[in-house]
């Protein structure tokens, strides 16, 4: 039997969506771990076992100071060599919605997020465009998927250095229910950046949360669609093939 | 002192403060043209100039930020700033966390170092000092905050900002004062209305306690042979309240001799249980935090619904945080711990355009806030307590009426996931043991949250206690929440576990002293936020964010570990004793030792008396011209009907990844009456969760409200996806006048139709709360004194298991040529209805309910449902506002005709705005068309179909008497909350 790609997903300080982000690894292949960042910090080298990091979303430190600020400072100050060192590796990092914050916070992704153009949390489903070269991304034209957040409006860096991971775009989910593509005024429609090799992601939308077909807004719409031409429902959404993606980068290597 | 002030502003687009200018101008400063915010942080950490710069360096993010050191930061001259910090020894969440990045920088501790947050708001634009003081007063609330204004010139001469840091001044060791009872029975009632009479001659606040309670509490210390102590006063008050004891629902009535919580509640979830035999699927009821039902084979479900009023109505932010939150806290409290997966919320408010002033006291200096600030704050309230929790908010609502504006109704709900067994145990049970450790877990105490279980146990006036306030902090909670449930329960690292809500330790340790038979607090070992703290302010404080845990004398150590780990604060503060007595401690003198029995059952009981109110009922006034298509465009339009999108959006619904059928459903984005989760990702189960609520029927008939209530309830529950024979629900009576015999007979007769109802439907009641007194007392613009009490409100909220989540049906129409059919019957009620609202106050006819005989039919539904794609249960607004809410839902018009109609109904208009209740709207595709029609029978008819066109027609047989388009019905609906 071949060993499952070994994925840890952070915890602690109010992040809050590591359950979801751990099951959607799995789901895909993996085995993941939920690891609060004070058991990393006291055992550092075990970030060593693991080929995947993810980040996941959340409310640290309440936000407060700004988000992903406080988080990102404790992972710099407390677990910046072991995290070069991982980063050396051939390995994966996805932060999403919190933890892009907090990886874009610590520096590892370029840019920062601030207050959505409302100025008001907002939750809805967006359509994505994928930019870019990225193990995360590959074979994959766009998809949708959730966002919830009250600051992701994507700033890039001064100097405009930036790999864009997904645009928002005008998709499925702008048609259904009439929404404009750009949720939170992010410079040019940037949802999600990559890091210049591709390996690591961060996206203010949450694919864990669309890794189910039942989980779209529409489903309900699809599956009389589905059943007048005699057809099952897919059990899958967008979001999971990114999860799929990150195990397969490995499985395809073992095989190798 | 060293002190260094960084402040930090926004260098890209600042939104907030846009919307802060916004905000402003409508509160009234027309000519302010501009904010700038500036996020500060004073710490009194020695820092050398390197460290500074680092310190600066991880408060700053550069792309959008700018920060400077002891200087000036803001340019362009202001006309004023006001600066928002805490006041002394307030819990101050963001300087925690910058101080925590102070110490990570510099690498290095800074004893007794801290960092105070502050926020200014720079004003620009021609404000004169009355709108400034309107600004501030928006922006602060005075119990725990201080705001200061910062004119330009000053700002300039000192080099910026004040580094003031607030600190707290020493007070004298406080002690137990002793309280002679051997005092008249004025003075008696005096004390238990306003208070004990403090050293400063001021009374301490509402105890909420009779006279009668007071002759028994002096009975009970005479035959004990000494007067009590304060703390032994306030700790009897807080257990007899209302709030904690709920003594309306146990006392005896007029033909009910053990009142209507036991005769009614009770016992019908006794009956319903004993008759579903094996498909019994109760797990713990009314026995603890929440109410327990089976899940699947590995997990059972939790569920509290509660109200937060009282707080609300002074500081509705404040008030719905702490109510969200403090609900999560019932369900970590339930069984061994049981995880928040759920939750939901319901406004009821005054209409959101009234301005007219009231005021609290008759020298009008007390103003109360206007339904729209209350909205506002409550709204708010629910954003930061659900979203910083990670709990999704999966259903909610809002009614708007003008009697909730002297009192608005918060109710916040949590339904909680627990493993069936846990480190070997039976989850649902605990029992703190003799030996056990008290702990105390979370937050530090403080003057926060003083008297509110009394305080909400009676009318809001001029004395209510402005302490009553508390605040939240749930990334405090989330942490602990985290610890408790996903860790140490599974460790088993306690016996039991309760929150500290109304009441604090005294009603939590309280409580669970009854477990092991008694306690003994050494009050000075609680942790406080500040010294100079009084032990009876310790013991009833309700400083949120805190739990009680009996912890076995071995499994402290592992378990302060882990909370070490998790930067979580727990404390032994006494022990679990036997022997029936609850003592406390203070500094070794035994300052509290009351008998558990008569603590917890030594209050008077008086039978209530009832009388049944005398009411003149009014007809509908239907005026001749109204046309049925304009009728229907003003009730969509209806602050109870129309959309309230922009509060649902603003709530995280998807965390956790489990939602299935949204609270926000369809192409039209239509906030739905029931919404199915599924909390177990591996699992095909899920739950749907909805509510219903009548409150303006009550001025018809009480009876009929409830049964209306738990009727529609049912319904929605079975059109989103569930059977029948597996819903609960839960009972939240908000009342008023409660001390009149003719509301308490009101009260009774509602309480009879939750016993009739419930056991038709055999829905078990599971868990319940009561709020007795939403009245209130003031003044008008004139100060003319005013009273205003709430209609009279039973919420019902219902829970269900789905055994396959994917069974969930939506609210929208799916597509043209779908056939439109009706179950139930039609009648010319209107009594109470949102129609008659508009026509002349109907009060007669209020919608009965035939549960035995509707039973029978959603039983039926519960087979055909999966022959529908759609399905509305008709409420607020009849049957056209339902089919229009599909329509809006599905963004596709329909056809139909309202001759097939049954009923007794003798007009058109009763056929599409009557609120008959037991209907049914939905949808089958013409392939399913034969499948459904055999399970329904005659119960259902076919009215008419969707189209897949813009066009919405509704006939009398050969009369077009509405004729309008999709796009018409979604501007009337979605106008009423525009902009907000």
């Amino acid at each position: 039997m071949k060993t499952k790609p070994k994925v840890i997903v952070f915890s602690g300080y109010g992040l809050n969506c590591e359950a979801e982000t751990k099951f959607a690894f799995e789901e895909a292949g993996g085995k993941a771990d939920i690891v609060h960042i004070n058991d990393v910090i006291a055992d550092p080298k075990m970030l060593l076992k693991y080929q995947i990091l993810a980040m996941p979303g959340g409310f640290s430190y309440g936000d407060d100071t700004g988000s992903g600020k406080a988080y990102g400072n404790r992972l710099n100050n407390h677990l910046g060599p072991i995290l070069t060192e991982f980063l050396k590796r051939d390995t994966l990092v996805i932060g999403i919605c919190n933890g892009f914050q907090i990886l874009t916070a610590a520096g590892i992704l370029p840019g920062a997020l601030t207050y959505n153009e409302s100025a008001r949390y907002m939750v809805r489903w967006v359509d994505l465009k994928i930019e870019g070269n990225s193990p995360w991304t590959k074979n994959l034209k766009t998809i949708s998927v959730p966002i919830a957040h009250g600051e992701g409006k994507y700033v890039p860096r001064e100097d405009g250095q930036v790999n864009i991971a997904f645009k928002y775009t005008e998709g499925a989910m702008c048609e259904y229910q009439h929404l404009p593509m750009n949720p939170n005024g992010s410079a040019q429609d940037i949802a999600g950046v990559i890091s210049a090799d591709g390996r690591i992601l961060g996206m203010m939308p949450h694919p864990e949360r669309g890794m189910f077909f039942h989980q779209r807004p529409d489903w309900q719409v699809q599956k009389e669609t589905f059943k007048n031409k005699g057809k099952k429902l897919p059990m899958y959404g967008d979001g999971f093939a990114l999860f799929k993606n990150a195990i397969s980068y490995y499985n395809k290597k073992v095989t190798k | 002192m060293h002190t260094t002030r960084i402040d930090v502003i926004l260098k890209t687009l600042d939104t907030r403060a846009r919307e802060k200018t916004r905000e402003f101008k409508r509160l009234g400063a027309p000519s302010l043209t501009d904010v700038v915010i500036v996020d500060s942080y004073i710490t009194s950490a020695n820092l050398s100039s390197d460290e500074k710069e680092q310190v600066l360096r991880s408060l700053v993010n550069p792309n959008i930020e700018r920060g400077t050191i002891d200087n000036t930061i803001i340019e362009k001259p202001f006309t004023v700033a006001i600066e928002i910090g805490y006041l002394a020894g307030v819990t101050d969440n963001v300087g925690t966390t910058a101080m925590e990045t102070i110490t990570d920088v510099t690498s290095r501790e800074h004893n007794d170092a801290s960092v105070s947050s502050a926020r200014v708001y720079a004003l620009y634009g021609n404000v004169n000092d009355l709108e400034v003081e309107r600004i501030k007063k928006s922006l602060y609330n005075a119990l725990i905050e201080r705001a200061t204004l910062v004119t330009w010139n000053e700002y300039v001469a000192k080099h910026g900002f004040s580094k003031m840091i607030p600190h707290v001044d020493l007070h004298s060791t406080a002690s137990a004062d002793i309280v002679s009872l051997s005092v008249s029975d004025e003075e008696l009632l005096a004390m238990g209305t306003a208070g004990i009479k403090g050293a400063d001659g001021k009374r301490r606040g509402p105890l909420a306690l009779s006279l009668k309670d007071m002759q028994t509490i002096r009975e009970y210390f005479k035959t004990l042979g000494r007067n009590p102590t304060d703390i032994e006063i306030e700790m009897i008050a807080q257990t007899w309240s209302e709030h904690c004891k709920h003594r309306i629902f146990a006392s005896p009535m007029e033909g009910l001799p053990k009142g209507i919580y036991k005769e009614y509640i009770k016992r019908a979830t006794e009956e319903i249980r004993a008759k579903k035999g094996k498909k019994d699927f109760c797990v713990s009821v009314f026995s603890d935090n929440s109410g327990v039902i089976e899940f699947d084979k590995n997990w059972l479900v939790t569920h509290k619904v509660e109200t937060h009023n009282s707080p609300s109505a002074l500081d509705p932010f404040g008030g719905a945080i702490t109510g969200i939150v403090g609900v999560n806290r019932d369900a970590i409290g339930t069984g061994l711990g049981s995880k928040p997966v759920a939750n939901m919320y319901g406004f009821c408010v005054g209409e959101p355009t009234d301005t007219h002033p009231l005021f609290r006291d008759e020298r009008m200096q007390e103003q109360m806030l206007p339904p729209r600030r209350i909205l506002d704050g409550v709204v708010r309230g629910i954003n930061s307590g659900g979203n910083c929790s990670g709990i999704p908010t999966t259903h909610g609502f809002l009614i708007c009426e003008d009697r909730f504006r002297g009192k608005p109704l918060v109710f916040a709900g949590t339904v909680g996931l627990l493993p069936r067994k846990t480190a070997g145990r039976k989850s649902w049970e605990k029992a703190a043991r003799p030996g056990d450790l008290i702990v105390s877990v979370g937050n530090r105490v403080g003057l926060d949250g003083i008297h509110g279980a009394t305080f909400s146990s009676v009318k809001l006036d001029e004395g209510s206690p402005a302490t009553a306030v508390q605040i939240g902090d749930p990334i405090t909670q989330k942490k602990f929440s985290d610890m408790l449930v996903k860790e140490a329960r599974d460790l088993g690292l306690y016996n039991s576990i309760t929150d500290n809500g109304a009441g604090g330790i005294s009603s939590a340790i309280g409580e669970m002293a009854r477990e092991s038979g008694g306690c003994r607090v050494d009050l000075e070992k609680v942790p406080v936020k500040y010294p100079g703290l009084a032990p009876w302010q310790i013991w009833i404080s309700e400083s949120q964010e805190r739990m009680t845990l009996a912890v076995p004398k071995n499994k402290w150590k592992e378990l302060s570990e882990l909370a070490k780990r998790r930067g979580v604060e727990v404390t032994v503060i006494g022990e679990f004793t036997k022997g029936g007595q609850a003592q406390v401690a203070w500094n070794g003198k035994t300052i509290l030792d009351l008998s558990l029995a008569f603590l917890h059952d030594g209050w008077p009981r008086e039978e209530l008396a009832i009388k049944e109110p005398i009411r003149v009922l009014t007809p509908l006034k239907r005026s001749a011209q109204s046309e049925f298509g304009t009728d229907m465009l003003a009730l969509l339009s209806r602050p109870s009907i129309a959309s309230h999108l922009y509060i649902a959006e603003q709530y995280d619904y998807e965390v956790q990844g489990g939602s299935v059928t949204k609270p926000v459903q369809g192409r039209g984005r239509v906030p739905a009456p029931s919404s199915v989760t599924k909390p177990v990702l591996s699992s095909k189960a899920g739950i749907l969760m909805t509510s219903a609520l009548y409150p303006t029927y009550s001025d018809g008939d009480t009876y009929k409200m409830a049964a209306a209530s738990i009727d529609t309830a049912v319904r929605q529950a079975v059109v989103g996806g569930a059977n029948l024979d597996s819903i609960a629900i839960l009972d939240n009576f908000c009342w008023s006048r409660s001390n009149t015999p003719e509301s308490l007979w009101d009260l009774r007769e509602a309480g009879r139709a939750c016993y009739e109802t419930a056991l038709a439907y055999e829905t078990p009641y599971i868990s319940g709360k009561d709020s007795m007194h939403n009245d209130f007392r003031g003044y008008d613009h004139k100060a003319n004194p005013v009273s205003i009490s709430i209609p009279p409100t039973l919420l019902i909220s219902a829970i269900a298991v789905l055994p396959n989540a994917l069974d969930a049906v939506s609210l929208d129409f799916k597509q043209g040529g779908d056939l439109i059919y009706v179950i139930g019957e039609t009648h010319d009620e209107f009594g109470g209805t949102e129609y008659g609202a508009m026509y002349g106050h109907a009060t007669e006819g209020v919608p009965s309910v035939d549960a035995n005989a509707w039973a029978k039919i959603y039983k039926s539904y519960g087979r055909a449902r999966k022959y529908t794609n759609a399905g509305f249960a008709v409420a607020r607004g009849g049957l056209a506002t339902a089919l229009n809410t599909m329509a809006i839902g599905g963004g596709l018009g329909y056809e139909i005709d309202l001759k097939k109609l049954r009923g007794t109904y003798t007009s058109r208009h009763a056929a599409l705005f009557a609120e008959s209740q037991g209907r049914i709207v939905c949808t089958v595709s013409k392939r399913d068309r034969e499948s459904f029609e055999k399970i329904m029978g005659a119960n259902a008819v076919c009215v008419g179909k969707v189209v897949k066109d813009d066009v919405v027609i509704v006939k009398d047989a050969k009369d077009a008497i509405v004729a309008t388009t999709v796009e018409q019905l979604q501007l009337a609906f979605e106008k009423t909350f525009k902009g907000f």
